[in-house]
C-alpha cells in the first residue's frame, strides 16, 4: 500500500497533530492493554479517589488476548468494539490518555474529546488476530490479573498496522 | 435402534472447535476474495487485504483467526432411531469445549456477577429430534462483537414485511462498522420470540452463495443484500462496495396478532463447520 506512515510510541502531541483521518500507519513501542473489565476496576478507582495506575501519555489498545502457544509472545490479539468504552473515554483523554485503538465507530463525546484534546482514535483490523499477534515482541500482565484475558498487560509492538478512525481535528472516517 | 455415544460426538465436537478457531469457512473466504477484488475504495481494501492475509497465516501457522474464539453454539439434529448412551450430551460437549478452549480465548462468565467460567463453557446446544439413523451437528464459535448489534422485533401484521425489511437494513446500517463488516446477516421471519431468534441463528449456517429454497425468500435475500451493499458501509465500516456477504432468512408460521422479525448478526470471519455420524458405520448397532 502506498504511504504508510511509521511512528514509534509513546506518540507526542506533534506526531498526532500530523496525522490525518484515513492515514495508514505501522506503529513500533509499547502500549498498555486492557478492555470492558479493566476500563470499570479503573474507572471505579478514580471515582473512590484510589486510582489502581497512571495512563498519562500511553496508547491504549482495547484487546483480550488469547493464550500462547509455544514460543509466541501473546495468543492472537485482534482489536474489540470501541464503542463500549466511550463512558470512560473523555475523562481519560482530558486526564492525559494520547490515543486509542479498537475498532468501530465512536460517541460525539469522545469524537469532541479527541478533538478537545489533539489527540487520535486508531482503528485496527476487527478479526485480524493473528497478523496482530506476529506483531508482538512482549506481553506481560501489569495489574487486574483476576479478569483473566481482560487483565491490564504491557506490549510491545512492531510495525503494528492501523488506520486513522478520529485524528486530532475530530475528522471521523465513520461519517464520511 | 442405533446406539451412538456422546463422547463419540463430543470428541468430533473438540476437533471442529480445533480446526474453525484457525480456518475460517470456505465459502466466507471465497466471497471475501471476490470483495477484495472488486473493490477501489482505498481503506476498505486496504481492510480486506489485511483480513485475506489474516485468514492465510492463521491456517497455515494454526493461529486463532480472531482473538474472540467466541462462545460455542451446537445445533444437533438426533435421528429418531438413534438413541444416546454416555454422558447427557451437553455435559459431553461441554467437556470438549473446556479440553479445546485451553489454547483459545475464554470468553464465558456470569451475567450477574461477571465471573469468569474460566473454561469457555457452557456451550449453547439445541437439540432436535428428525427422521434417520444418523446424528448431524452444526457448530459455530459465535463472536459477539457481532452479537451485540442483533436484534429482534415483535412487529404488528399493519406494519408489514416492507417494515420488516426496512428494519434489517437499518440493523446493519446501526451497527456500522461495529460488527467487523463486511458482515453475514442471519433472519428470522414469524414464529414465536424464541422461534424467530433460533431460525435467525440457524440461518447463519447457510453456505455463502447458496440459494433459498423457498423462491419468496431467496428473492427476498438478493433484494436485501442488495440494499446492504447500497449503503457503502464496506470493510470494517470504512466506506466500501461490500457492507454484507450474504442474507440468509428462515421463516415459520406466526400468529395472526404478529410478525416476529430476528436479525443475527455475524462478522466477517465466520467459524462454522457441519458433520453428520452415519449411525449404519460409525454406530454401535444394537437389537432393542
Amino acid at each position: 500500500m502506498s504511504s504508510v506512515k511509521y511512528l514509534s510510541l509513546p506518540l507526542t502531541k506533534e506526531s498526532m497533530r500530523d496525522l490525518r483521518v484515513g492515514d495508514m500507519v505501522r506503529l513500533s513501542g509499547e502500549m498498555l492493554v486492557f478492555r470492558d473489565a479493566g476500563h470499570k476496576r479503573l474507572y471505579q478507582s478514580i471515582l473512590d479517589g484510589e486510582q489502581a495506575f497512571e495512563y498519562k501519555g500511553e496508547t491504549i489498545y482495547f484487546m483480550g488476548p488469547c493464550p500462547a502457544r509455544g514460543n509466541e509472545a501473546i495468543g492472537s490479539a485482534g482489536p474489540t468494539t470501541s464503542c463500549r468504552m466511550d463512558k470512560y473515554t473523555p475523562y481519560m483523554l482530558d486526564h492525559g490518555l494520547s490515543a486509542q485503538i479498537g475498532k468501530g465507530k465512536r460517541s460525539q463525546e469522545s469524537i469532541d474529546a479527541f478533538k478537545r484534546n489533539g489527540c487520535v482514535y486508531f482503528s485496527a483490523i476487527g478479526g485480524a488476530g493473528a497478523i496482530y499477534s506476529k506483531c508482538i515482541t512482549k506481553a506481560e500482565v501489569l495489574y487486574f490479573e483476576d479478569l483473566g484475558t481482560e487483565a491490564v498487560r504491557r506490549i510491545t509492538v512492531k510495525d503494528f498496522p492501523v488506520v486513522v478512525a478520529i485524528d486530532s481535528l475530530g475528522e471521523d472516517i465513520y461519517s464520511k | 435402534m442405533i446406539k451412538i455415544s456422546t463422547e463419540y460426538i463430543a470428541e468430533k465436537v473438540k476437533r471442529a472447535i480445533d480446526k474453525i478457531s484457525c480456518e475460517v469457512e470456505p465459502s466466507c473466504q471465497a466471497a471475501l476474495q471476490k470483495a477484495y477484488e472488486k473493490e477501489d475504495g482505498k481503506t476498505a481494501k486496504f481492510a480486506l487485504e489485511v483480513m485475506l492475509e489474516n485468514i492465510a497465516i492463521a491456517k497455515a501457522e494454526h493461529r486463532p483467526v480472531c482473538q474472540d474464539t467466541g462462545m460455542v453454539v451446537v445445533f444437533v439434529e438426533i435421528g429418531k432411531e438413534v438413541i444416546l448412551t454416555g454422558r447427557l450430551l451437553q455435559d459431553a460437549i461441554d467437556s470438549a469445549v473446556k479440553d479445546a478452549y485451553v489454547t483459545l480465548r475464554k470468553s464465558v462468565l456470569d451475567p450477574v456477577t461477571r465471573i469468569n467460567t474460566k473454561t469457555n463453557t457452557p456451550s449453547v446446544v439445541h437439540t432436535s429430534i428428525v427422521e434417520g439413523e444418523d446424528v448431524k451437528v452444526e457448530i459455530m464459535l459465535k463472536g459477539f462483537g457481532s452479537e451485540n448489534m442483533s436484534k429482534v422485533y415483535l412487529l404488528n401484521p399493519a406494519q408489514g414485511i416492507e417494515e420488516a425489511k426496512r428494519l434489517i437494513v437499518d440493523t446493519v446500517a446501526q451497527a456500522a462498522s461495529n460488527p467487523c463488516p463486511p458482515v453475514i446477516i442471519g433472519v428470522g421471519l414469524g414464529g414465536t420470540l424464541e422461534k424467530c431468534a433460533l431460525m435467525s441463528k440457524h440461518a447463519l449456517f447457510r453456505e455463502i452463495g447458496s440459494n433459498n429454497p423457498v423462491e419468496h425468500l431467496d428473492k427476498l435475500e438478493k433484494e436485501l443484500l442488495e440494499q446492504i451493499n447500497s449503503l457503502g458501509i464496506g470493510a470494517q465500516g470504512f466506506g466500501g462496495k461490500t457492507s454484507a456477504l450474504g442474507v440468509f432468512i428462515e421463516s415459520y408460521p406466526t400468529h395472526i396478532s404478529s410478525l416476529p422479525v430476528s436479525i443475527n448478526v455475524l462478522c466477517h470471519c465466520s467459524r462454522a463447520a457441519k458433520f453428520v455420524i452415519d449411525g449404519r458405520k460409525e454406530g454401535e448397532i444394537c437389537l432393542v
